[in-house]
This record gives structure tokens, sequence and C-alpha cells, in this order.
């Protein structure tokens, strides 16, 4: 790096930095979604949650949707462009603590095929209440099949079921092909 | 008949299915890696079992912590029993719960509603 490349990355490196203090983001991490990783964030997040002494229940709730946000973008994350070097399963994961709530944030690249049943699958979890959302885990758990990654097809119904609140998604277009999927659930501290 | 007996770690369950002494248990965390690899031992012990199993089998759950495919998998094991049930044969779940947990408590109440098998919801207070 040259003199001003250098300036410029560390800029970078402290707006960086900076805009994570804003957010309040104690974690971040783009990239595969192994078993190890998603090991590794579960129980860093857990000892931290521990040392702050937050409740029980709440830290229960926390790693449940970790592990199934983890899980999601490892089995279903597809890859951005055709280029050789990034593959599928990667993803943006982020997990952010507020005041009164923690955020778990995951990103990834989703081929615009899958989009609308996609969508189909989120807007109808989210019509449903707490016994509709119940209902709706016991039938997928009864009827549903594992995919041959493991999937059950119950991860965004746990999710809805452990926040108590709507799945919030976005699809931000990347290129003719896919879009970039974002998901933010929430979890209030005050259990 | 051969006894399983699997040590728990930070992402698989302890498991002993030991017919001779009458011990029948999965307990801990369950978030393995492969779901399937991890459970179809257990699902082919059970379908053993019951071609000649003890005159009752109690089984315990006490789990703490379980992820979505790895409760896919827990009412498959549920399911073997319901079979056995149908044959006529006699079997009891305990379902253990932290009394602090509705959740875990809530899982087990959803396998009772699920599975024709009596079900037994036991709490218990963290140590």
């Amino acid at each position: 790096m040259d003199k001003k490349n250098v300036k410029g990355f560390l800029e970078f490196v402290y707006d960086f930095y900076k805009s994570m203090k804003a957010h309040e983001i104690t974690l971040v991490y783009e990239g595969e979604i192994t078993h190890q990783i998603t090991k590794a964030f579960t129980s860093l997040t857990e000892s931290n949650m521990a040392k702050e002494e937050e409740s029980n229940t709440v830290q229960k709730k926390v790693f449940h949707v970790m592990v199934e946000c983890l899980q999601n973008i490892s089995k279903h994350a597809d890859s951005f462009g055709s280029d050789d070097f990034l593959f599928a399963g990667r993803g943006i994961f982020m997990v952010s603590k507020a005041d009164a709530e923690y955020h778990v944030t995951t990103g990834n690249v989703i081929e615009n095929s899958k989009i609308d049943e996609l969508t189909k699958i989120l807007d109808h979890i989210n019509t449903l209440d707490k016994e509709g959302l119940k209902e709706l885990y016991k039938t997928q758990m009864r009827e549903g099949r594992l995919s041959e990654k493991g999937g059950a097809g119950l991860g965004f119904i746990d999710i809805a079921r452990k926040t108590g609140r709507k799945l919030n998604y976005h699809f931000l277009p990347i290129d003719d092909e896919t879009h970039f999927f974002i998901l933010t659930s929430t979890i209030s501290r005050n259990e | 008949m051969e006894t399983i007996k699997i040590m728990g770690t930070d992402d698989t369950p302890t498991v002993i299915l030991d017919a001779e002494n009458d011990i029948f248990e999965i307990s801990g965390r369950s978030l393995p890696e492969d779901v399937t690899a991890f459970y179809d031992p257990i699902l082919n012990w059970l379908d053993e079992y019951a071609a000649n199993s003890n005159p009752k089998t109690i089984f315990t759950f006490k789990l703490v912590y379980f992820n979505t495919a790895s409760s896919k998998l827990l009412l498959d094991i549920l399911m073997k029993f319901e079979e056995m049930r149908e044959n006529g044969l006699d079997v009891l779940i305990k379902w253990y719960y932290p009394e602090d947990d509705e959740d875990m408590q809530e899982a087990g109440e959803e396998y009772a509603d699920i599975v024709d098998v009596p079900f037994e919801q036991v709490s218990y207070t963290h140590s």
C-alpha cells in the first residue's frame, strides 16, 4: 500500500469501528457459516450475556434465534455472481445490543427464482398469531421432511415464536439474477 | 441387546439406551452438525428394541436446548413409541424441563399433543 492507500485504509478501519459503535454491534462476521462458526458465535454471545447477567429466558431466546439464523445461511445462501472464489453458504451475520433489545441480523445472496416462494413462506408466518404459529410448527414437524442439507423448514417459524414478533425482512437488488436477503430478528431484554 | 452410551458434548446430547438396566434417556443439548447421522443409530436401536422390549419402558427426555432440525428427529423417536404402544406395549415418556423454561415445557406439551403416548411432565430446579 502506498501512503495515500494506507491513510484511506486507516480511515476505513476507524470509520468501521465508529459505525459499529453507533449501531451497538457486538459481533459481525462475513464469510462461510460452518458448524464450528455457529458453535463459536453462540458460545461467545452466551458468555457475554452471562457476564451481563441477562435473564435465562433472554439468553435462551437469543441462542435459539442465533442458531436458526446461522443455519439458514449455511443451508440456503446462494453464491454471489459466478466468481469461483465466492461460494454458497456465506453471508453476513451481526448481533447488536441496545438498551431494551438484542438484534440478530443476517444477510445473504438469494437467486431471484427463489424469492417468490420465500416471500410466500415469510408472509404466511407473519399472518399468524401465537396459536397459529404453534399449529404450523406442529404440522411442519409432522409432515415436513428433512432436506438433504438437514433443514426441517422450521427455522423461520421458530424465530417468529421465540421473538414474539413479525419476521422483518427485505430484498435488495444485486444484479439481474440475484438479490440480497436481509432478516432482522429482535429479542426484547425485558422478559 | 447392545447398549448405547453416548457422552454429551456442547452440541450433542447424552444418550443412554440400556435395556438390561431399564435406562432410556436423552439429555443435554442437541444441535448436531448432521442430525440424521446422529439420530439414525438411535432410531435403528429403537426398532430393534421394539421387536423384543421390556414389559414397561420409561423413556426420559431431559433436554436443555434443541434446534429445529433436532425437534423433527425427536418427533421421529416419539413416533417409534407410538408404534410400540399401538402394538400393545407399555410405554411412558417423562419430559423434564427446567422450572423457569416455559419454552421447553411447551415443547413437551406439543409433542404430547402430536403423538399418542402417555406423557408425564416433570419440572426441576437448576443445580
